[in-house]
């Protein structure tokens, strides 16, 4: 079978896209700026094909509950949402985790706090990648630059999701969602027939009793489950660690963003070397685990990193905690939901940072 | 030596009136002595064994006293977050719809935190059997006023007794849902005596059948005492039920199948 090319919104490709990663359960609720997912799954009404169940649940909480009752039974179930709705989502992503369930979760972030705003921003980035929830456990975070990675994080995020027992995250944004681009699709995958032998489908005389729980009453034995998840966690750091880097080998100046500010970054790259400006970008495709072995290689070489977020300035943390002091760690970004441009990376860089 | 010979003689499969079904675990059940729950528990573990059931069975256990009750009976289980075990229950019956799912659950549960989950599973007619436990009390934690706690009750968060007007009225949840179409069999029952027990296993033993044929939501409400939180004794809390519990919480069927009351 041969790969499809469709002009695609962002929001769309995640949705046909786990029709064809052979998902058996979508739960979502609607809540701009991706609600096309839920629409699009209705509308393609995959329960009559692939036997994908869909359903739009009371509430985020509802959502997130039934995926995890659908993750428990060993199936490949997802859920989207944007920010408001993902804090929402909080309670259950943090009990998926406890429970060591895979499942995908997808954040079209907004900006914020509070109901912000629905235009993009990237005011999510602590809440995915340090918890989110209470208890101490981490997602494996994706951040999409593109449609055509929105599509392919799909099955990428199930893939590690299940390989690890983890829960794992698109951080996307309103304007990945929002925006259309050609994509590539790969062909309809059939949905899995195997049973993971920890699921909960009903127990048979040969073996004992699955229970799927968070709970452990005993401190000494939560703190060894505890120790568990941080094996867990080191091994994905060792293991799963993407990034793409652009013209970083004789870059004096380093961007370091993601998702749509990686998009407009590496404009700046061109703009800024056009301009006799050594200047390149590194790119985190996966936010955790981080890239901060390669960026601390990368300080070694470069004057100033600066990291360009749609944010306060969030990621930046990890940048400073990646380089460990080495090199100055400067932030730019706009926020309330504007999205950076590059003629002003490029200018901030000038201004504030070669002329400051 | 004489002694010995007469128990073994009267240890004789025959004699044997009362066991342990084959469904509960040998785990000690965490619950105060005279609770409620250990009965229910074992109503629900003898449906499940003499249904045949066990290797079809995905239990939803909840947050409260019966937070545990994964340990007590050998099927597999799913530990639900507070109130959202319907949501929960609703995923598993969709992906595997000839699975028997049920939830168990008590008022703070279901009837609080959890009740939009639960009205619109009920809703939905989401084919689970619910199990509500209703003491009137939250139990694990110490004894607060419940969404069921009755007028004038007196827990550690009422302690001068519900005051209504201040703290809102007691939530009959069961006859909500009864009034909801997705909702195929609603009925409030209580385990307190043997005749009691035997109404809520035939209670349990249709909610099975009626799953089986994929007639919607079941509903099983179980009125039961609290003899800690209610700080009485075991004999007392199960009278004080009756004349305090039963004029407000009335057992009996609320909402029965149309092509059963039509004949």
């Amino acid at each position: 079978m041969e790969k499809e090319l469709r002009l695609m919104k962002g929001n769309e490709a995640v949705a046909e896209a786990a029709i064809r990663a052979g998902a058996d359960g979508y739960f979502g609720y609607p809540i701009t700026p991706q609600s096309e997912i839920l629409e699009y799954l209705m509308e393609a009404s995959p329960w009559k094909t692939t036997g994908m169940v869909v359903l739009q649940a009371e509430s985020e909480i509802a959502a997130i509950n039934m995926v995890y009752g659908g993750a428990a039974c060993g199936k490949k179930v997802l859920t989207t949402s944007s920010s408001p709705g993902i804090s929402l989502k909080q309670e259950g992503i943090t009990y998926i985790a406890g429970a060591e369930l895979p499942c995908l979760i997808v954040n079209v972030v907004r900006g914020g706090p509070g109901l912000g705003t629905i235009q993009p921003a990237q005011s999510d980035y602590f809440q995915a990648v340090k918890g989110g929830g209470h208890g101490d456990y981490h997602l494996i975070v994706l951040a999409p630059a593109s449609v055509q990675e929105m599509a392919d994080f799909v099955g990428l995020g199930f893939d590690l999701a299940f390989k690890y027992r983890n829960p794992a995250m698109i951080l996307s944004d309103g304007a990945i969602g929002q925006m259309m681009e050609k994509v590539w699709l790969s062909p309809q995958q059939e949905r899995s027939k195997s049973v993971p032998a920890w699921a909960t489908t009903g127990k048979p005389s040969t073996r004992k009793r699955n229970i799927i729980t968070s709970l452990d009453l005993d401190p000494n034995a939560q703190e060894v489950f505890n120790q568990k998840l941080i094996a867990k966690y080191n091994e994905i750091k060792e293991k799963e660690v993407r990034y793409e880097e652009l013209r970083c080998d004789d870059a004096e100046y380093l961007f370091v963003a993601y998702g749509t500010s990686a998009r407009v970054c590496m404009k700046s790259v061109q703009l800024a070397r056009a301009q006799g400006i050594k200047v390149g970008l590194l790119r985190p495709i996966t936010l955790y685990p981080y890239p901060s072995k390669r960026l601390n290689q990368l300080a070694d070489r470069v004057k100033v990193m600066i990291s360009v977020e749609m944010s306060a300035g969030q990621m930046i943390e990890d940048v400073l905690l990646s380089v460990n002091g080495k090199v100055p760690v400067h932030h730019f970004g706009r926020m309330g939901g504007i999205v950076t441009n590059p003629e002003e990376v490029v200018e901030n860089l000038k201004s504030k940072i070669i002329g400051g | 030596m004489a002694e010995a010979t007469g128990i073994k003689d009267i240890l004789k499969p025959e004699n044997l009136v009362y066991n342990k079904t084959k469904i509960m675990t040998d785990n000690v059940l965490s619950y105060c002595p005279g609770c409620g729950h250990g009965t229910a528990h074992r109503i629900l573990a003898e449906i499940i064994g003499e249904e045949g059931l066990q290797s079809q069975t995905i239990g939803v256990s909840p947050v409260g006293c019966s937070v545990l009750l994964y340990n007590y009976l050998d099927i597999d289980w799913q530990e639900a977050a507070h109130g959202r075990a319907p949501a929960v229950a609703t995923a598993i019956k969709r992906l595997l719809p000839d699975k028997f799912v049920f939830t168990y659950q008590g008022d703070g549960d279901l009837a609080a935190i959890g009740t939009a989950e639960t009205i619109h599973s009920c809703n939905r007619g989401e084919n689970i059997l619910i199990i509500f436990i209703n003491n009137g009390i939250y139990g694990m934690t110490g004894g607060q006023m419940a969404p069921t706690t009755i007028s004038g009750m007196k827990t550690s968060t009422s302690p001068y007794g519900r005051d209504v007007k201040l703290m809102g009225n007691p939530l009959k949840i069961t006859d909500i849902v009864a009034t909801l179409p997705g909702t195929y069999y609603v009925t409030r029952q209580s385990v307190h005596t043997p005749a009691n027990v035997r109404k809520t296993k035939k209670a349990m033993r249709k909610a099975v059948q009626y799953q089986k044929l994929n007639k919607g939501t079941c509903f099983i409400e179980i009125v039961s005492n609290c003899p800690s939180g209610w700080k009485m004794t075991p004999v007392l809390s199960n009278k004080w039920m009756e004349e305090n519990m039963f004029p407000f919480y009335p057992l009996g069927d609320i909402k029965v199948p149309e092509e059963k009351s039509a004949q």
